[in-house]
């Protein structure tokens, strides 16, 4: 169906056939800039993120546009963390209402790691069926399996809504997981591709030792495909913390509520007059926090997989 | 098993490994289907059976509180004189232009820059760095960078005698600034697609290009873009079935609004669907859109497929 097969793993050939011993001509002058100047529009909202979250809301309107922190404080952090007082967060423009940050969090940590750990263990299962066994139906089933990767999200939502509703999972982390716990095509296509390449004979040794396909499965095919599957457990975890739709609609409730949810609650709560822009910043940044920081561990991985992604 | 006419008194001895193979192999099935379990149980429980009961609710008039009855094409036909329905799709139609002309045209160019001036694998993660963040986060990072009083874009705007642009807050602005805001996130994401696909087109093309003389410009047009096209079309599903479904961007900052200029499909379905809690015609959109799509995708593919000889 989909015939993109880079090799994730192997670092991207890439090579420059631009690239020429010579001097800078004015030609390559003109590419940088283009480059440096759609890598500075990249990064400025983050740092402008940054700044905002830095400054003080009762002055920050007076210096709208200067490139430091207005009045720097760490105030904005201190109430979205819930550690600033009352008056503390009034006097800096907040509204002093609880933000339930660390619940929040703990709801996207708890929600995101069991998805991602649903998916990669399902989906590395069932790719090693369908990559490395033989039973009757495979490709069909495969090819069905597929098939759901074009049906638009929203389409199944609806019902599954429904479902939850009257499983009474509405409100809770079975509700928000279940639903990607399980499957979800990409996972299965993505590990496929890597268990196709595993050499038969390594297979046929363990089983000259006796293993069966569980033992084997466990003990050498997982092991050996480490890469891959860390590849894949970042991409499903980020974006699992990312969603925003399922969780809107099965976990309102602030118990439940993860951290996209709670962005969008606390901008929909604060006046239109006069927001609290420091404090949405703190909270936008520290709820972007996890994937910067397994960005800056594994960007490379993360990189390379994208060009395999493709079939998203 | 073919090698049944086999003489009596040799029956036993070819006809063990034979038998044996079969018991290997049913047994080979049976863990198989083991493996494939819980995918398929996903698969059919939260994909196949809410796609099954989507097409149902759509011929029923559902509305979570009343009784229900089968209305038949009834939501259909009302479909066809619902203003806010086709300003909707007008709206969506036009967001999907904006998002995808901005986006192809300044990812195919990100992409050619990065493989034409460097291998560096920081810039291509520096570039990617929007995607990985929420839908949610981007969407109030630039809410406020976009502000119409205090926003760091119109001050910057004030410099050179333009503005304020109420960029959120009016009509004919709305949809446009959430193109924009989506292009930023998605750019690197694109280009690194697009990427994946320059690192295909073999080097010595190039070589033989410049040995004839041929401009950086015109081997752009006669050699990278042609060889591109399948690529290039394989994006574009993605993009265009991606961007069809924009909710996040809209919920966050518009809410449908100035009087429903940013309205877009998705954003309306949820809202036929929790707010007016008129579910059986919400699905029913959700039908339609799923229709769109898979044309829109079956189509695209089709042309993928044509051209796909380019990179043979």
């Amino acid at each position: 169906m989909v015939t993109v097969d880079a090799d994730v793993t192997a670092a991207p050939t890439s090579r420059t056939p631009g690239r020429e011993a010579g001097g800078p001509t004015p030609g390559r002058v003109l590419a940088w800039a283009c480059l440096v100047v759609i890598i500075l529009i990249t990064l400025f909202p983050f740092y402008w993120m940054l700044r905002t979250a830095l400054s003080n809301g009762t002055t920050l309107a007076t210096a709208g546009s200067s490139w430091l922190p207005v009045d720097f404080t760490w105030g904005a952090f201190r109430r979205v963390l819930g550690l600033a007082t009352l008056e503390e967060a009034q006097a800096e423009g907040g509204t002093g209402s609880a933000v339930d940050f660390w619940v929040y969090l703990r709801n996207s940590v708890l929600v995101a790691g069991l998805i991602t750990a649903g998916q990669v263990f399902f989906g590395a299962l069932a790719a090693y069926a369908f990559a490395r066994m033989r039973w009757p139906g495979r490709d069909l089933v495969f090819f069905v399996l597929l098939t759901a990767l074009m049906v638009p999200p929203i389409f199944t939502q609806l019902p599954n809504f429904l479902l939850m509703r009257d499983l009474g999972l509405v409100n809770t982390y079975a509700g928000l997981v279940l639903p990607f716990f399980f499957m979800t095509p990409f996972a299965v296509f993505f590990l496929r591709q890597f268990f196709l390449g595993i050499s038969r004979e390594i297979e046929e040794a363990a089983r000259l030792d006796g293993a069966g396909h569980v033992r084997t499965f466990f003990r050498i095919i997982v092991p050996m495909s480490w890469g891959p599957i860390t590849t894949l457990a970042l991409l499903q975890y980020v974006q699992a913390w990312n969603e925003y739709f399922w969780p809107l609609l099965v976990g309102s409730e602030r118990s439940v509520r993860t951290l996209t949810v709670a962005l969008g609650v606390f901008r929909a709560q604060t006046p239109q007059g006069n927001p609290d822009w420091p404090g949405l910043m703190a909270a936008t940044l520290i709820a972007a926090l996890p994937v910067l920081l397994l960005f800056i561990a594994f960007g490379r991985k993360i990189v390379d997989s994208i060009g395999f992604s493709g079939i998203k | 098993m073919t090698t049944t006419a086999v003489p009596a008194a040799g029956a036993p001895a070819s006809g063990a490994p034979a038998i044996a193979r079969r018991a290997s192999s049913n047994r080979e099935t049976w863990v198989a289907l083991g493996f494939i379990l819980p995918t398929v149980f996903g698969f059919v429980v939260f994909y196949l059976w809410p796609s099954l009961r989507g097409l149902g609710l759509s011929l029923t008039d559902y509305q979570f509180f009343s009784d229900t009855s089968f209305v038949g094409l009834a939501n259909y036909q009302r479909l066809l004189t619902d203003e806010t329905f086709w300003n909707a799709m007008l709206v969506t139609v036009w967001y999907v232009v904006l998002n995808i002309g901005f986006q192809t045209v300044l990812a195919v160019l990100l992409a050619v820059l990065l493989h034409r001036l460097t291998r560096s694998v920081v810039i291509r993660g520096l570039v990617l760095l929007p995607y990985l963040v929420a839908n949610v986060v981007v969407a109030l990072l630039w809410f406020w960078m976009l502000d119409a009083q205090i926003g760091i874009v119109n001050q910057v705007l004030s410099w050179f005698g333009i503005g304020p642009i109420s960029f959120f807050g009016s009509e004919s602005w709305a949809i446009p600034t959430i193109a924009f805001v989506n292009t930023w996130r998605h750019l690197g994401y694109t280009a690194l697609l697009i990427f994946a696909g320059l690192v295909m087109i073999p080097r010595t093309l190039y070589e033989a290009g410049r040995v004839d003389g041929a401009s950086e410009w015109q081997m752009f047009w006669r050699i990278t873009l042609p060889l591109l096209r399948p690529v290039l079309a394989l994006v574009l599903v993605i993009t265009v079935v991606g961007s069809f479904q924009v909710f996040d961007t809209v919920a966050v900052t518009t809410m449908g609004g100035p009087a429903d200029a940013s309205r877009v499909i998705q954003y309306y379905i949820f809202d036929l669907a929790f707010e007016r809690l008129d579910y059986g015609y919400a699905s029913a959109v959700s039908v339609v859109l799923l229709v769109i799509l898979s044309v829109i995708a079956f189509v695209q593919l089709r042309l993928m497929r044509a051209n796909e000889s380019d990179l043979a």
